[in-house]
């Protein structure tokens, strides 16, 4: 199994006042990550793409916009213009204002979902994979039966019966992500509890938890941290789908997947409003996915 | 091979067993007591009794769950209760429309995505694989019920060309049919296109890479015979597998597609389902779709046995 997936060198912390050999001449894993990545403009573009929402998101409430939810009657579906630079919707509400704050329902709901999704799945799939046996066939099992639902339809459940709302949506959302995550770091932990280094620390009579907050979860970090900055992609797509067919946000709160939901009404009359929300999930969901697909190969110890 | 086959069926029995226990489960997460729903107006403590007693809500979860899945096992999924029609019926009258655009789709798919794969493995490093992957990477990016809106707004609103609704069965009118479902096939097949696009080209940069590349080539056959005739036909083993998984997110996907092209297919029936608070709908579909997923996964597998004699001789 170990030859499956190549774990990375593991970590050792040295204890304090040991002799420390001198072997090691590498720089710092950190920071030949950080080389590598560099290297890769697409990653960095990624990286860029997302910052940049990142800090709209958070400086929505000091930056010179109006309220998101601030109507103005006069200026009905108005297109972009001096006064409103990506013009109005039907309520005469500004679309820049509300794209920015609506930056923070999707980046929310991504980064929520996904932590919700990794502190569910990563320790069961630790367990799984650690402990074997039925307890291993049980999870793995559970596992394989949540993998076969679609994930959109089986967040459309959760979300259906759960009742709509952003906060039910992210938890559809990360439920539904839940089991990539068990089976990744399941995986993980059956390639990595084989090496010598985890032997040993078992054989020095290090006890289970230490061995598995020590040993294993650092260990099997790198693929993990990898797959769910992709999934934070997948997720920015799910909740826009959610919103978008009026299972997420709900009005009048802005999000870019209900702004396109009623964009979709006023086609004709107002095509500018369909535009930007559509770009900007596109736009944020390409950044992760650039940066994602960076970071795995920063990560891989067998590229160069 | 059938004992093959055989085996994969009873493995899948624990994972739809399982399936059919969440399904169950979802209902109750729901709020309220369901009688009440049931009965709507009439509010007399008899009748909500004799609906009590008639949808076994007094007995135990687990007996529950057997009279549940002894019913779905008959091929009884319930009843709808916004059109009072049953749900098994309901689902066979949408399944037909959502294999039509699923086929088409799979058409689109196939046909930009595997030629890029080829493409932009053959010129690795050229600014031609460097394009297809970038183009592959939005694909992936792009929502596709934005694509769609962004397709309605210029193929039917500006330049008319196709209509953007008004979907008629195949066997009433197929070029009606046609028309209606090219777009939303193309928005649906693009993003899965995506995905083909990166495994033909990882399937094919490894192929390109084996002795029998090598010495087809050092034998000194054109290049072209090279790829089409040896390179392809191996490294589509693995992209045939691919496409039959992908069924589940042309579902999925379907589910958003539907709602903007007014399609009125299985996605179509999920959204109206959530919306008219149609659990039993949402249940059916969530249970066929699974099993269907799994099934496809069966094919995937059977594919593989039969393209790759290698498998074929494993027991």
């Amino acid at each position: 199994m170990s030859t499956v997936v190549s774990a990375p060198a593991p970590r050792m912390q040295p204890q304090a006042g040991e002799v420390q050999p001198q072997i090691e001449k590498l720089p710092p894993r950190r920071s030949r990550v950080w080389e590598k990545l560099r290297r890769r403009p697409s990653a960095l573009f990624g990286a860029v793409l997302v910052g940049t929402f990142v800090i709209l998101a958070i400086a929505a409430p000091i930056l010179p916009i109006p309220p998101p939810a601030q109507g103005d009657w006069g200026a009905i579906r108005v297109a972009p213009s001096l006064d409103h630079p990506l013009g109005t919707d039907q309520n005469g509400r500004d679309l820049l204002s509300r794209m920015i704050w609506g930056a923070q329902a999707s980046l929310l709901a991504g980064v929520v979902s996904v932590v919700i999704a990794v502190l569910a799945g990563v320790p069961l799939g630790v367990i799984a994979g650690w402990r074997g046996g039925w307890t291993d066939a049980t999870i793995s099992r559970i596992t394989e039966a949540l993998l076969a639902v679609p994930f959109l339809i089986l967040a459309i459940a959760f979300a259906a019966f759960l009742g709509p709302s952003l906060t039910n949506a992210m938890i559809a959302i990360g439920l539904s992500a839940t089991p990539i995550f068990i089976r990744l770091a399941r995986g993980q932990t059956l390639a990595v509890k084989t090496e010598d280094y985890v032997e040993s620390a078992r054989a020095a009579g290090v006890g289970q938890m230490s061995i598995l907050w020590r040993y294993i979860l650092p260990n099997i970090a790198p693929p993990i941290i990898v797959q769910a900055t992709l999934t934070v992609a997948t997720a920015i797509i799910a909740e826009a789908s959610l919103s978008f067919l009026g299972l997420g946000q709900q009005p009048p709160a802005p999000s870019w997947g209900a702004m396109l939901n009623t964009a979709k009404n006023f086609m004709e009359q107002a095509p500018w409003m369909a535009m930007w929300p559509g770009a900007a999930i596109f736009l944020v969901v390409l950044g992760f996915n650039l940066f994602g697909d960076g970071l795995r190969d920063a990560l891989d110890p067998r590229e160069s | 091979m059938l004992a093959f086959i055989g085996r994969r069926l009873l493995i899948a029995i624990p994972t739809v067993f399982i399936i059919s226990v969440f399904v169950f489960l979802l209902q109750k997460l729901l709020p309220g007591d369901p009688v009440l729903a049931l009965a709507g107006e009439d509010r007399d403590p008899a009748t909500l009794e004799a609906l009590r007693e008639m949808y076994h809500l007094n007995e135990p979860l687990i007996v529950q769950y057997f009279y549940w899945i002894g019913a779905v096992l008959q091929g009884d999924l319930g009843m709808s209760l916004r059109t009072n029609q049953p749900v098994t019926s309901l689902i066979l009258e949408k399944l037909p429309v959502t294999f039509q655009l699923a086929v088409m789709a799979l058409i689109f798919a196939v046909g930009i995505g595997v030629p890029m794969g080829i493409l932009s493995a053959v010129y690795k490093g050229s600014w031609l694989d460097y394009i297809a992957n970038f183009v592959a990477l939005s694909g992936l990016s792009i929502p596709n019920f934005w694509l769609g809106i962004l397709l309605i707004l210029l193929v039917s609103v500006n330049l008319g060309w196709l209509p953007a609704s008004g979907y008629r069965p195949f066997t009433v009118d197929p070029v009606r049919s046609i028309e209606t479902m090219l777009m939303p096939a193309f928005v649906l097949g693009t993003a899965l296109a995506a995905t083909l696009m990166r495994h033909t080209r990882s399937a094919m940069l490894t192929v390109l890479k084996s002795d029998y590349v090598r010495t087809a080539r050092a034998k000194g056959l054109r290049e072209r015979v090279v790829i089409m005739k040896h390179a392809l036909r191996n490294a589509l083993v693995p992209v045939v597998t691919v496409s039959a998984l992908l069924f589940g997110e042309l579902l999925a996907g379907a589910v958003l597609t539907e709602q903007i092209f007014t399609i009125p297919g299985f996605g179509k029936l999920v959204v109206d389902a959530v919306f008219n608070r149609d659990y039993a709908v949402v249940q059916g579909i969530v249970l066929v779709t699974s099993v269907g997923f799994i099934l496809m996964n069966l094919l995937a597998d059977t594919a593989y046995m039969i393209l790759n004699p290698r498998m074929r001789d494993q027991k």
